[in-house]
């Protein structure tokens, strides 16, 4: 390269990148002010490098509207806390980077959970609902276990099974994308599928398919599920859920067939 | 007291004891009648079309399930206990089905809002399955009770009259409209359900299963149009002859021909 064409890339290296000006269009609502009603807001703001939606909501928050209401815990897809519709895809805001977004940007709170006010919504009750509902927590086998004792081994490919339907974050996005929870809201979602499955390959878990028929086996549970697979496909943390939906179908099936 | 026999409002006590087992079995059940209603429409769209081989070809298969080979003589009765069960299979699919409708303007309009917000292909496909399944109650309908009450006006000629004569033709290419959507739909749409060929890898399974799903659809609406075509052309032709039974050429001149 010449002393000339150095010379030109730095300068091009040094020059400012111009950046997007981004427009947010906001579903704003409270519901809990009888004046509010449903509108969109919008908002305009620059584009940063490696923005995503946390940023650029809390930019907005602090320099336009501190009326603005939206969750966020950890901002790094762990918590599960900013799920919300994208250009009407549930997703976890904190993971979306705005430079694979178009200029334009809906937002709007998830839909299916009580909405707190704007982009927040309360997901933790329902999943506490569903979750005591499937007695989603470990039924173990024997006695109190004794915790001056080692842990009982697990095979690890067993253990890795459990790992990967244990990354669930509860964040809400499969029920937000489930069609069949939007026409009734009595269905369990695939969160509350893939917690059945999470347990049912526990190998410390004593109840049998039986058991798990007695929460999963109607049309609220597995049988209505119309395998839409939006669940599967909106999951942020690309969890198995059509393959773990369909084990459990299997198995519930089997049940129906056995007396 | 034996609570099984103990009826309050149509549901018997035992029952609340346990979940049914109807929900399992209704699942499969609805799953086992589109499978086999759907083999059969490819079986059925084989048989009809060799019509594209020659009226010979056409009268030939014709006559193979009216027992004609087997007996010495054709029997079209055989036609109708096969429709016969056609229509069980299909009526049971349909009353199993329905339990998945939206089943009320509210579900309606909620489905049709997620779906158009969410944009999302499997979900989109649902829709369609939903509106060809409900077009199809009356389109198949005619023709499983034409073929049921009148199985000896099956055979090139015969066909071809009630195709263009007897006006059938603007039935039937609404009907391979949306048999072949509704059966290629539904048969991706078992094969996810139930995790059919999920292999090690179940999303690239998925996204080959789709392009195959779309492959054999249009491979069967080019198969059906091009049989359509070729029966409305030997129609008009026939028209003339309306009512006239085909001979094949090997017994046109021959004595005791069937007619």
């Amino acid at each position: 390269m010449t002393d000339t064409a150095v010379q030109a890339a730095h300068t091009a290296d040094a020059a400012p990148v111009a950046h997007r000006r981004l427009r947010f269009n906001i579903l704003r609502y409270n519901p809990q002010d009888t004046g509010s009603v449903p509108r969109m807001q919008t908002y305009e703001l620059e584009e940063a490098d490696g923005m995503t939606l946390f940023i650029a909501l809390n930019e907005i928050k602090e320099k336009q509207d501190p009326s603005l209401q939206y969750d966020f815990v950890c901002r790094a897809g762990i918590c599960g806390s900013c799920g919300m519709l994208i250009n009407g895809r549930p997703t976890l805001a904190c993971r979306t980077l705005t430079k694979n977004l178009d200029a334009e940007i809906t937002l709007a709170p998830l839909p299916f959970f009580e909405l707190i006010g704007d982009l927040s919504v309360d997901t933790g009750k329902w999943m506490r609902g569903m979750s005591e509902r499937l007695e989603g927590w470990l039924h173990a086998k024997g006695p109190e276990p004794d915790l001056r004792r080692l842990e009982e081994r697990m095979d690890p490919a067993v253990a890795d099974q459990v790992y990967e339907l244990d990354r669930c974050i509860e964040c809400g996005c499969c029920v937000a994308g489930c069609g069949t929870a939007r026409m009734r809201e009595d269905f369990v979602g695939a969160v509350g599928l893939n917690r059945v499955a999470r347990f049912k390959i526990d190998p410390r878990d004593r109840r049998s398919d039986e058991d798990y028929y007695e929460v999963i086996g109607d049309d609220d549970g597995v049988f209505g599920c119309m395998s839409m697979l939006a669940c599967h496909d909106v999951c942020p943390k690309n969890l198995p859920l059509a393959t773990q939906i369909a084990f459990m179908r299997r198995k519930m099936v089997a049940i129906g067939w056995k007396k | 007291m034996n609570t099984s026999t103990e009826v309050i409002a149509g549901v018997g006590l035992a029952d609340q004891a346990r979940k049914s087992l109807w929900p399992a079995r209704l699942d499969w059940l609805q799953s086992a009648s589109g499978l086999l209603l759907a083999l059969f429409m490819w079986g059925h769209m084989f048989f009809v079309s060799s019509i594209l081989i020659s009226k010979d070809a056409m009268w030939t298969i014709t006559k193979m399930f009216e027992g004609y080979f087997f007996f010495g003589t054709a029997h079209p009765w055989i036609v109708s206990v096969v429709v016969a069960c056609v229509i069980v299979l299909f009526v049971g699919h349909a009353f199993l089905a329905l339990r998945k409708f939206p089943i009320n303007y509210t579900q309606y309009k909620l489905f049709r809002g997620h779906q158009k917000l969410l944009r999302h292909g499997d979900t989109t496909l649902w829709f369609w399955q939903v509106f060809t399944g409900f077009a199809l109650f009356f389109l198949a309908s005619v023709h499983l009770y034409l073929m049921l009450t009148r199985p000896h006006l099956i055979g090139p000629y015969e066909s071809a009259d009630r195709v263009w004569t007897e006006n059938m033709w603007p039935l039937y290419i609404l009907l391979l409209l949306a048999v072949e959507m509704h059966g290629g739909i539904g048969l991706y749409r078992l094969a996810v359900k139930w995790g059919w060929f999920a292999g090690s890898d179940a999303n690239a399974s998925r996204k080959n299963l789709k392009t195959l799903k779309w492959a054999i659809t249009v491979f069967f609406l080019v198969l059906g149009f091009a049989t359509l075509a070729a029966y409305i052309k030997i129609g008009i032709e026939h028209a003339p002859n309306y009512g006239q039974h085909y001979v094949p050429t090997w017994l046109q001149n021959a004595p005791g021909a069937v007619k």
